[in-house]
């Protein structure tokens, strides 16, 4: 360990006296003496136009496809076979105020499409849907002050799913050090959740009657109402939910280190409260019994992380990632990621990588008929198990200034394709497409 | 483990601070500036870090969403 430390300590004092070498200060002793005043001159080059302006549009779609065999729906085991078609549009909209700072406004719409094997076994007899939608309209503003290096914006988000809402918030601040050498960020949100309490099929009754005024209904096991003539009157009405509260707060830090290396901290604190399990997830104990997972109602997590990228050469680009994390079920984690962007020409780029990923087990999962009937909170889901995974693949990136396949207003391409596993046997590929217009 | 993580968190804190009266004049930031050396996610990672955090128990710290949605498929 002490390798390591004097490793980095060398590592700054090398970083240090490159900066030296590599600048010449600037001196007024060794300019030579003239009666002459340079004329002032101001910059009329600034963009002064205010009027509102598409900057951006984003388009980001992405294939995956994941196999598996220890699905929480069956108590950590079966199916995990999932595939889920996502895609994303984020719309930048720019234009200046009175006081010439800068505002964005981000408006995004995300939809998915998902079929997952195991969420036909929500009922017993594997007979539930295995497909679902979900879309994700996000908004977000910021006003950016360029004379003071600093940004201050508002945002909000919203996901809905079938068995799932959330309502999300966020204020975020910048500020650039004097040397605009530095940047501080910070970003406080919250999310406001509603878990759709949707149990398995043998944990609700199958039928239940209520008279009232003359009318009967029915409350059927899959939650639909139905009259006594025998219409469905509302959909899922007496299917009740719970919440789910989140409360984040992210910091970062990144600096210029030297004119090829820059660097960023990040950490945040999460807090979170509520139903933080999910109730069609079912757990077997020991003696063959089964129920609904059981976790505890609060949740508080610790990740910080460290990205370091550096300009290799003039055509090799490093950018690695580590991360720490640690939470209050008892996890701990490490995440190390390394990608390589290759510069073939300026305008196109390739990028393989790799990640590695390893974490401890909750002190409250076990797996298929491992739990105890006394243990006070339980779950087989294999997301709380201890494995390790790796994820490797390959960019691409087109940005001709012609624009791609000389349509100008096509400036970016990127596609990237990357394989995972997981230790416990969960293996997924994903592929990605992301076009940015002007 | 906590001890041994304070101490490589005071190593990367005296590795900023100390480099920190570095200062470039913009023409020496072209490499800094050039679009595969920001310090964020690219845009064609979106997904990618959805199904990590939905697949791993660890996220955060990598300037992504730390809440909302359940992706529990």
């Amino acid at each position: 360990m002490k390798k390591i430390y004097l490793s980095v300590i060398g590592f700054t004092i090398i970083c240090r006296l490159s900066a030296y070498s590599q600048l010449r200060h600037d001196s007024v002793a060794g300019k030579p003496v003239s009666l002459y005043t340079p004329v002032e001159q101001h910059d009329s080059s600034a963009y002064s136009a205010r009027r509102l302006r598409v900057d951006e549009v984003d388009f980001v779609s992405s294939y995956y496809t994941q196999t598996g065999n220890h699905s929480p729906v069956t108590g950590g085991i079966g199916s995990e076979q999932v595939t889920d078609i996502a895609n994303g549009l984020d719309l930048k909209l720019v234009w200046l105020n009175n006081a010439l700072n800068k505002n964005t406004l981000s408006v995004g719409f995300g939809f998915d499409y998902h079929t997952a094997a195991s969420q036909a076994f929500v009922s017993q007899s594997g007979a539930s849907k295995t497909g679902g939608t979900r879309v994700y309209p996000s908004l977000d503003w910021t006003v950016e002050n360029s004379k003071k290096g600093t940004s201050f914006g508002i945002g909000t988000y919203y996901s809905g799913e079938y068995n799932y809402k959330s309502l999300g918030a966020d204020l975020h601040f910048s500020a650039k050090t004097a040397d605009r050498m530095g940047e501080f960020s910070a970003k406080l949100q919250g999310y406001f959740d509603q878990v759709t309490l949707i149990y398995p099929s043998e944990f609700i009754p199958q039928t239940t009657t209520v008279t009232t005024g003359g009318t009967t209904i029915i409350t059927t096991a899959s939650g639909n109402t139905i009259s006594s003539n025998g219409q469905t009157i509302s959909h899922h009405a007496s299917i009740p939910s719970t919440p789910r509260d989140t409360y984040s707060a992210s910091l970062s830090y990144s600096q210029i280190i030297s004119p090829r290396l820059q660097i960023m901290l990040l950490g945040d604190v999460v807090a979170q409260s509520g139903y933080l399990g999910l109730p069609f997830h079912r757990v077997f104990f020991s003696n063959g019994k089964d129920t609904i997972e059981k976790l505890p109602s609060s949740r508080f997590k610790l990740p910080v992380g460290l990205r370091a990228n550096y300009f290799v050469g003039d055509n090799l680009i490093l950018r690695a990632y580590y991360r720490y994390y640690t939470d209050d079920w008892g996890i701990h984690s490490n995440t190390a990621g390394i990608e390589v962007p290759y510069k073939i020409t300026p305008f196109f780029s390739i990028s393989p990588f790799y990640r590695y990923y390893d974490q401890t087990a909750a002190r409250y999962f076990a797996p298929y008929e491992a739990h105890s009937p006394n243990d006070q909170f339980y779950t087989s889901n294999y997301e709380y198990a201890k494995f390790q995974s790796q994820f490797f693949g390959v960019g691409f990136r087109v940005a001709p200034p012609a624009g791609v396949f000389g349509w100008q207003n096509l400036h970016e391409l990127e596609i990237r394709y990357g394989h995972y596993s997981q230790t416990t046997n969960l293996v997924s590929d994903v592929v990605s497409l992301s076009l940015g217009f002007k | 483990m906590i001890n041994r993580f304070l101490k490589g968190l005071a190593c990367v804190a005296l590795m900023i601070t100390t480099s920190s009266c570095v200062h470039l004049k913009e023409y020496q930031k072209t490499r800094l500036n050039d679009s595969e050396m920001t310090l964020s996610n690219r845009k064609v990672e979106k997904n990618e870090l959805n199904f990590e955090s939905y697949r791993e128990a660890a996220s955060g710290a990598n300037a992504g969403k730390t809440g909302g949605g359940c992706g529990c498929n």
